[in-house]
């Protein structure tokens, strides 16, 4: 006879995760995603840049990591995209060139992804690309959040110039944006989209904390269709990669994703309700600064002496 | 490395496996509490009971080795401050698991030679490099040693050889765990009656780790079907999206 281990209380909650090939306990996962869920509703953001290091802390191997995130981030996009269509936020053209950029951009991401995990290099190019991107992220939004803290204060906020002629107005392939009332060359959005789609299928990132800010001050879209468009690019995107990570890397874990998708539905559900009352600024420096402390985390273990020097290859069947 | 500190049901079912006795006198006699190991939902790590019986006098070394495939093992090295991967070594027909338990230390009842032929201890596994070519046997030392290290630390190799208890002279028992983390497969048990430096006798079986149910469908899906289940992860993706939307706008 086989004695499982009969603890009741602990094997009741504990999952198998059938492709990560480990067991977690499934209310770490549903906290996990409540609280980044709640994080992205209080704060507006899709939260991938936050989960995926998380998993890879408590031992999810990160391809696997990546490739699930990519899941959740695909439903929490699609969820908000269409909120955001139903509202007319959405510039369905400039969301195309996007999204067609994205696609390249995402092919060329997973085949990259799939070099560098033959190589043994993935897990070391992951964690370089979150020290990079955290760091530079979590500086401009804590100089911005203090910034805007002290500012309000002292005077009313300041506008900058929407228009502003830079040397990518003088690229051909002029199209015309109505719904963001634009008239620009399509090659800008499309070198844009293929950014993020890389960025998405190695990092396990919807990419919305950076193509924000691009749409607004690289693009020069008026605010009311940035979040909407960028959105449907992340839904479009992270589609993608979900489909090229399974096919190509088999590393999405569909019961990983479930129980992060569960969690974050909930979590950003309370977080916009939280979000609307509470005070902006300093929450968004609490929020730079875990950024910064994951950032810090994983700039550490990169230059720390490892355990072992030796491993052995991770995850995944050949 | 993961730790069950799991109490052991109180009942036991003793199967001895009584048909395969041989001719002469009693002989070895072993069998497992269970040849079946299913990975569920819930698989935090199982035991398994091996009991049998022999002439007495011999000790026992029972051994399982798990299903063997080729593992790559990787040395890091700094780049600009930072810990690479760099050298790695592919060895050939690695036993995702070994498991050892003796009732006397293995090093006192045969010599070397007889324990590397049997494959009794880590280290006289069989572990051999792929193409050790231009490598000094150090170095392929050196990995070889960690190979077995790492496995130590998955609890997936022996790290401390466990005792096979004699109840009274000749029913001999051990316990054998399998962590969280074993792969599915065929393992080869067996069980090694050694006398005065040799193996007398020897029983070998077969039990069987595999997944099943919806975690064993899942990853069978995942690996034959890859392109239907990542069109199928993003349609539960995208509904599960779109029905947040609907519950929580109504609400």
């Amino acid at each position: 006879m086989v004695r499982r281990r009969e603890r009741p209380a602990e094997s009741s909650m504990v999952i198998y995760l059938p492709i990560a090939e480990m067991s977690v306990n499934l209310f770490l996962l549903l906290g996990l995603g409540g609280a980044v869920g709640f994080l992205s509703g209080i704060f507006g953001i899709g939260g991938g840049f936050l989960m995926t290091p998380l998993l890879i802390f408590i031992g999810i191997p990160p391809p696997v990591a990546v490739g699930s995130e990519a899941t959740q981030i695909l439903a929490s996009s699609s969820s908000g995209v269409l909120a955001h269509m139903r509202r007319g936020n959405v510039d369905l053209r400039m969301g195309m060139v996007l999204v067609a950029g994205g696609f390249v951009g995402s092919g060329c991401g997973v085949w990259l992804f799939k070099l560098l995990r033959q190589g043994g290099q993935i897990d070391v190019v992951i964690s370089l690309c979150y020290v990079v991107f955290l760091g530079t992220v979590g500086m401009i939004m804590l100089v911005e959040s203090l910034g805007a803290w002290f500012r309000r204060r002292t005077r009313p906020g300041t506008f900058t110039k929407r228009h502003r002629h830079l040397w990518l107005h003088g690229l051909p392939f002029k199209i015309r944006f109505h719904r963001s009332r634009l008239y620009i060359s399509a090659l800008t959005p499309l070198a844009l989209g293929f950014f993020v789609g890389v960025l998405a299928s190695i990092m396990g990132v919807g990419g919305g904390f950076l193509m924000v800010p691009a749409m607004i001050y690289l693009l020069g879209m008026p605010t009311a269709v940035v979040v909407g468009t960028s959105l449907l690019q992340v839904a479009f995107v992270t589609a993608v990669t979900t489909y090229l990570h399974a096919v190509n890397n088999y590393t999405v874990d569909v019961v990983l994703a479930l129980a992060l998708i569960v969690g974050g539905v909930i979590g950003a559900q309370l977080g916009s309700n939280a979000g609307a009352r509470l005070r902006g600024e300093q929450l968004r420096i609490l929020l730079a600064l875990l950024v910064l402390g994951m950032c810090v985390k994983l700039g550490h273990d990169l230059i720390a002496t490892p355990n072992d020097l030796y491993s052995l290859a991770t995850g995944g069947h050949p | 490395m993961r730790r069950r500190g799991g109490c052991l049901a109180p009942a036991m079912v003793v199967a001895i496996g009584i048909a395969a006795a041989p001719a002469r006198g009693d002989g070895l006699v072993a069998d497992l509490s269970e040849h079946l190991i299913a990975i569920t939902t819930a698989f935090v790590g199982t035991d398994v009971v091996l009991f049998g019986t022999s002439d007495g006098g011999a000790d026992i070394v029972i051994t399982v080795v798990g299903p063997r495939g080729n593992e790559i093992v990787r040395r890091k090295g700094q780049i600009a401050g930072i810990w690479v991967n760099r050298e790695s070594l592919e060895f050939a027909r690695v036993p995702s698991y070994y498991a050892v338990a003796s009732s006397a230390p293995l090093d006192q009842i045969a010599g070397p030679d007889v324990l590397v032929r049997h494959e009794l201890g880590v280290e006289h596994l069989r572990l051999e490099p792929v193409d050790a070519s231009g490598l000094e046997q150090s170095e392929i030392d050196a990995f070889r040693a960690a190979l077995v290290r790492n496995k130590q630390r998955q609890d997936l190799y022996t790290s401390a050889v466990p005792p096979v208890n004699f109840i009274g002279p000749r029913l001999f028992r051990t316990t054998l765990s399998f962590p969280a983390n074993v792969a599915p497969g065929i393992y080869q048990v067996q069980v090694f009656e050694v006398e005065d430096g040799y193996v007398k006798d020897a029983q070998r079986s077969a039990l069987v780790i595999s997944k099943v149910g919806l975690e064993a469908d899942l990853f069978d899906f995942a690996q034959q079907q890859a392109p239907l289940y990542g069109l199928l992860a993003i349609v539960m993706a995208v509904s599960l999206g779109w029905l947040a939307g609907v519950i929580f706008r109504r609400g």
